[in-house]
């Protein structure tokens, strides 16, 4: 025995010592279950073979992706959902771009009651705003909508905007644009070849935001749109009859292209640093 | 300063010029005359209104009061984009959406020259970062960044070129070796460089004329011989290498020079190198001027007795003492390691001597610490 054994680390402390380096691993594997355990529930049940209601197992099937419009009423809902999407994302970007540079970039009388302004759309309750909003529409003898409704997720979606975009703005380095004044470059050219540029992540971010926002907003809709249905309309309407598992399939590709977007943003900015 | 008469037409005429912020003056009625192809350094400590001064230059910054002058043209209102000038910001401030080229083209397209590619291609040569043209600013170095910075501007081809610390943040070595490559360019490509920094050494071994500049005013501008030798005030013989300030009145005078009592002791300060008006005079001695010998040892020129070594540090080509006088002053003696003089100790007694000529005289009324402070902390 002359060969003295390799020490070892009692039991206790070894544990401890795997768990001090695993921590993080752990908690992240438990931290992702929580937030995707619903989404791969959505995406499995996609798959069942539902006939009527979706809410037991009934077998596996490819029926629903063959034929995402099967379901009675599921697509003109989700083409709703997306016109107002986009009608909405357009016209808040543009005008939420425009206030985040106001207020970012001018001093004017007003400014700081205006930048408190903006955050108080956010801070309202949706219930409370979406009956003010059919309120006001009633008052001036509008009827409930498509339009009524794009405006109404107009003005919800500015107030993200203006933050977002103001943020980066915010960020932006004065000296570039001082470089390019020095550069020759007039206040025109400073703004369309360094500064908008250099902001469009943010305003790109803002657009995103706003989308989303909209696509999946149910309150404020729920008051505004009359008869007409948006695809949240559709799936709150159906649950008490049974959610068609086109449903599923529609939320599932929402949640597959969204991932898309942000891994091709991704890759994009990676290819831009090389 | 520049002789007006000979004056040529892209002079950068500052007249009067002035910036307060606010209850603050920044800049302090400030008035020079930069000649056209000359390197000229703008030096001072931290805060005294460099970068106001270029900033003013370059159309960033409005003047509260003065004027701004290219040779005849008045270009104190125009837009920054509308002056013959570019700057190399303190930052770089690439642009960190464009690759290498077209940073450097962005002057260029702006202007609407013709032969973009080949004017890039020849400037990127010049600062030797001609594979450089495809990345983007972030895949640089500090110094290739730097190097890039001052590509952008110099293809411009500006009457003037301003350099705000461009400098500050690389390491000694490669300091040394783009001060060179600085100079080399100024040289090749003839254009006026106003060069901010607060590195005397830098100043020095570069400009053809430097100003020292201390709270928002310039005092004094010369060569960077001429304000070594003769200092104007005690900020700048401190500020600009290290001096010997001791008070002193003058008590007679013997043919061309000054006989000057210094704490009881008596030595000679040539009349043409006295500034002070007045008795009251502050005389000025360079530490690497003076020979520190044992007190028997027989001395000429002006000599200062009683001192005793109080401190010896050994810095390889010199060695530095520190020498405390009978009235409790502290002097700085820099002596060459040629094998001239004994290593004398601490505790040691000394005398100190220097020839006539390098004494200098400065008005009596100033703090003879003004400057020095500052340049212990660099
Ligand atoms: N926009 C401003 N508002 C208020 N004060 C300012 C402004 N810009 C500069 N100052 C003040 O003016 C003085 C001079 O500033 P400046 O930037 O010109 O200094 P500097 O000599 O370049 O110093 P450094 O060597 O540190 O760069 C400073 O005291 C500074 O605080
Ligand atoms: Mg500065």
């Amino acid at each position: 025995m002359s060969q003295a054994p390799i020490p070892t680390l009692p039991f206790g402390r070894r544990v401890s010592r795997w768990f001090g380096r695993n921590l993080i691993r752990i908690y992240a594997v438990f931290g992702f279950t929580y937030l995707f355990i619903p989404v791969i529930y959505t995406f499995g049940f996609s798959f069942n073979d539902a006939g009527k209601s979706n809410l037991t197992w009934r077998g596996f099937t490819l029926n629903n992706w063959k034929n995402p419009c099967g379901a009675p009423d599921v697509c003109s809902a989700l083409g709703n959902s997306i016109k107002i999407g986009l009608l909405a994302t357009v016209t808040a970007t543009i005008l939420g771009t425009l206030i985040a540079f106001a207020l970012g970039r001018h001093r004017f009388r007003g400014r700081s009651a205006t930048n408190l302004l903006i955050f108080l759309p956010m801070a309202t309750p949706e219930v409370v705003l979406g009956a003010s909003l059919l309120a006001m529409f009633l008052a001036f003898r509008i009827n409930p909508g498509f339009w009524p409704t794009v405006i109404a997720h107009v003005m919800f979606c500015i107030s993200f905007v203006v933050v977002t975009v103001k943020a980066r703005i915010a960020s932006l380095d004065p000296r570039l644009e001082q470089a390019a004044m020095d550069l020759y470059a007039n206040e025109r050219e400073t703004f369309r070849r360094v500064t908008l540029p250099l902001v469009m992540p943010g305003i790109a971010g803002a657009a995103l935001l706003a989308f989303s926002l909209s696509f999946d907003d149910f309150i404020i809709t729920n008051f505004n749109s009359g008869t007409l249905v948006t695809f949240p309309k559709f799936v709150y309407v159906s649950a008490a009859r049974g959610i068609p598992a086109q449903a599923n399939v529609i939320g599932s590709s929402m949640f597959f292209l969204a991932l898309i977007i942000v891994i091709a943003g991704q890759l994009v900015n990676r290819k831009k640093v090389r | 300063m520049a002789d007006a008469s000979s004056s040529s037409h892209g002079d950068l005429i500052l007249t009067r010029l002035t910036k307060t912020f606010g209850d603050f003056t920044a800049v302090d009625d400030l008035s020079l005359t930069i000649p056209q192809g000359s390197f000229f350094a703008l030096l001072g400590p931290s805060g005294c209104g460099k970068t106001t001064t270029l900033r003013m230059i370059a159309g960033l910054e409005e003047p509260t009061v003065g004027s701004i002058f290219i040779g005849e043209t008045d270009i104190t209102t125009k837009k920054p984009y509308q002056r013959p000038v570019n700057t190399v910001f303190q930052n770089y401030a690439l642009f960190p959406h464009l690759s290498i080229f077209e940073n450097v083209a962005f002057g260029l397209r702006r202007r609407g020259v013709k032969d973009v590619k080949e004017q890039v291609e020849k400037v990127l040569a010049l600062v030797e970062l001609p594979h450089f043209a495809d990345r983007k600013p972030t895949q640089l170095s500090g110094g290739q960044q730097q190097r890039i910075a001052l590509a952008r501007a110099i293809v411009n081809r500006p009457a003037l070129l301003l350099l705000d610390e461009p400098l500050g943040a690389l390491d000694l070595k490669l300091r040394r070796q783009m001060q060179i490559e600085l100079k080399w360019i100024q040289t090749e490509v003839g254009l006026t460089f106003v060069h901010v920094t607060h590195d005397q050494e830098e100043a020095m071994t570069m400009a053809d004329t430097i100003a020292v500049m201390n709270e928002g005013k310039i005092e004094q501008m010369g060569s960077p011989a001429d304000l070594y030798e003769s200092p104007a005030t005690a900020f700048v013989a401190n500020f600009l290498g290290q001096s010997n300030l001791i008070r002193g009145v003058v008590s007679s005078t013997d043919g061309d020079s000054n006989v000057i009592t210094v704490h009881g002791q008596k030595i000679s300060l040539l009349k043409s190198r006295n500034q002070s008006q007045t008795t009251s005079v502050v005389v000025g001695i360079r530490p690497e001027k003076i020979r520190i010998d044992l007190p028997d040892v027989p001395t000429t020129g002006n000599a200062l007795a009683g001192g005793i070594v109080s401190d010896v540090s050994f810095v390889g080509v010199s060695t530095q003492y520190v020498v405390e006088m009978p009235w409790k002053q502290d002097l700085m003696v820099f002596e060459q390691n040629d094998g001239g003089t004994p290593t004398l100790r601490s505790g040691d007694p000394v005398s100190l001597s220097w020839n006539v000529p390098f004494t200098f005289g400065l008005d009596g009324s100033q703090d003879v610490n003004a400057g020095a402070e500052t340049d212990e902390i660099e």
